[in-house]
């Protein structure tokens, strides 16, 4: 019975002579967020590079529902139900809002109840689909957060991943973008946050796992979003 | 009058806007492929060739015409998907530099070849020469090919325009072309991108074979290779980064060849060549980021 969804096991990840990631295990289940937080260069963006097939693990193991994945291309392990919100967001400036979400689309396993999920989609994110027709690269930040995480949403995932979501948003889109997660979370699905705000990601997720050079430092649950003392340490351990 | 002092008249008016017509498919056909790869295929000309040399076998035999178009498309889309499948794919992951100097090898092959089977000499394509013959229209004697090479370039531009618009492989192959990484990531099929790109620049380089052995139905070794080069001059002097700008800059390129070819008295038609790269370095020194693209969007972007 209990095959998690998205299961990592002893991941590692090299860039030539440096090791990004090393050692890493975790998961992730049905309508659960985890958390992978820690400072930059800790390894939690090549960790999402790893599960997408956009980097190839030097050892460890990613699976979906127990099937590997390793060794897949990109656009298929997307269509094995995993959505990745890029870093950066990523959206394309020149295409409309309404074009970005049909490239989401690309990523379902079937098209059967496509405008299902889109009304779905626009239920979260009525600013999107009141812009349908505008360029994309015309939206604010906080909008363009917003979409790139409509677009992953089109594709059907039961896997998202995100790439720090809340980077370069204004606070009142972090409220936002954070809400949007915990609803998405109470759709099911399986949320794997990479964050730089260690403490709101503490507090949202169920378990978060603290990075640091490329290692698993700790893991800690909601009720150590207060301790700074706990998530001082594991930073600097 | 300036028109009448550089000695041109309605025909060299319509004949360069035919050559410009031709010129801007085969910058499309270019332009879809370095737009997906970011690869610039130096072997597109042998495409061209290629296309032209069926059309010959099949001239030379007294073939229909049908059959002769039929066997062009036929060789040169095997020979686009065998390049992509031989020379483009195993070497995606490498540098621009490698792809470039690959497409070089496979268009010194291609030539090679043809030069090994046909022989220096060449071959006539003889079988629509009679659209050189000219109609009239209200006085001013126009070559049909100019009007088939506009209208069938104008055809050709408004499908592709509907392919890329309205379908989801030409959305999937717009997007490829801003940002591969990212497309891949939302579950674009990289191949099936490629594949489209491959096959609609082959389809343009087929209809160019045809067009152009109507211009020049001598086929040799060489055949459009200096169609090529000032092409590719063109959608570099237009800007490579986007499809509009790089059929804009093949178009300009083929209507300056054929205006100055018309207004050059024919003893110094030997330096047409010479002033068009002149023009090209010259626009180039000004815009580097090419004639048609807007301010401030001038850098390629790379992923």
């Amino acid at each position: 019975m209990s095959v998690p969804l998205l299961a990592v096991e002893g991941l590692e990840v090299r860039h030539g002579a440096v090791t990004a990631v090393h050692g890493l295990s975790l998961e992730v289940d049905r309508g659960e967020i985890v958390g992978l937080i820690g400072p930059n260069g800790a390894g939690k963006s090549s960790t999402l590079h790893a599960i997408m097939g956009a980097v190839r693990p030097a050892a460890g193991d990613v699976r979906v529902r127990g099937e590997s994945v390793v060794g897949k291309r990109p656009e298929a392990v997307a269509r094995t139900g995993v959505a990745l919100v890029p870093e950066g967001r990523r959206i394309f400036a020149d295409l409309t809002v309404d074009e970005n979400l049909k490239l989401g689309l690309a990523g379902r396993r079937t098209h059967d109840g496509a405008d299902d999920d889109l009304a779905r989609v626009y239920e979260l994110f009525p600013a999107v689909e009141e812009s349908l027709k505008r360029k994309a690269g015309t939206l604010s930040g906080g909008q363009q957060q917003q979409l790139a995480i409509a677009r992953a949403l089109v594709a059907d995932p039961e896997v998202l991943l995100l790439d720090e979501p809340s980077l370069g948003l204004a606070p009142r889109m972090v409220d936002v973008v954070f809400e949007t997660l915990a609803a998405i979370r109470d759709r099911g699905l399986a949320v794997l946050l990479v964050e730089q705000r260690a403490q709101r990601t503490v507090a949202l997720a169920d378990r978060s796992h603290v990075l640091a050079n490329g290692q698993q430092r700790l893991t800690l649950g909601p009720e150590s979003a207060g301790d700074t003392a706990a998530l001082v340490s594991a930073y600097m351990a | 009058m300036t028109v009448a002092l550089l000695n041109i008249d309605w025909q060299t008016l319509a004949d360069a806007t035919g050559l410009g017509a031709i010129y801007a498919l085969m910058a499309v056909g270019i332009g879809l492929v370095f737009g997906v790869l970011r690869l610039v295929n130096f072997a597109y000309g042998q495409l061209i060739m290629a296309g032209a040399y069926a059309l010959a076998f099949a001239s030379e035999r007294g073939w229909p015409v049908s059959v002769g178009i039929v066997l062009c498309f036929a060789v040169v889309l095997t020979l686009s998907l065998l390049m992509d499948r031989i020379v483009f794919r195993p070497l995606r992951a490498q540098t621009p530099a490698v792809m470039l100097v690959a497409t070089f090898a496979v268009a010194f092959l291609l030539q090679s070849i043809a030069l090994l089977w046909f022989g220096p000499l060449g071959k006539i394509a003889s079988s629509l020469a009679t659209l050189n013959q000219p109609v009239t229209i209200s006085g001013v004697d126009i070559r049909k090919i100019a009007i088939v090479a506009t209208a069938l370039a104008a055809v050709c531009l408004l499908a592709l325009v509907l392919l890329l618009e309205r379908t989801r492989v030409g959305l999937h192959m717009r997007a490829a072309a801003m940002d591969f990484r990212t497309a891949e990531l939302l579950g674009v099929r990289a191949g099936r991108v490629i594949s489209a790109a491959v096959l609609v620049s082959g389809v343009l380089a087929a209809i160019v074979a045809v067009m152009l052995t109507v211009q020049n139905p001598l086929v040799t070794p060489d055949f459009a290779l200096r169609d090529t080069i000032l092409v590719l001059a063109g959608v570099v002097l237009g800007g490579m980064n986007r499809l509009v700008s790089a059929t804009l800059g093949g178009f300009a390129i083929g209507f300056a060849s054929g205006l100055l070819g018309g207004a050059l008295p024919t003893n110094q038609s030997q330096y047409l060549p010479s002033f068009l790269f002149a023009a090209v370095i010259l626009v180039l020194l000004v815009r580097p980021g090419g004639l048609f693209t807007r301010e401030g969007q001038q850098a390629v972007e790379r992923v």
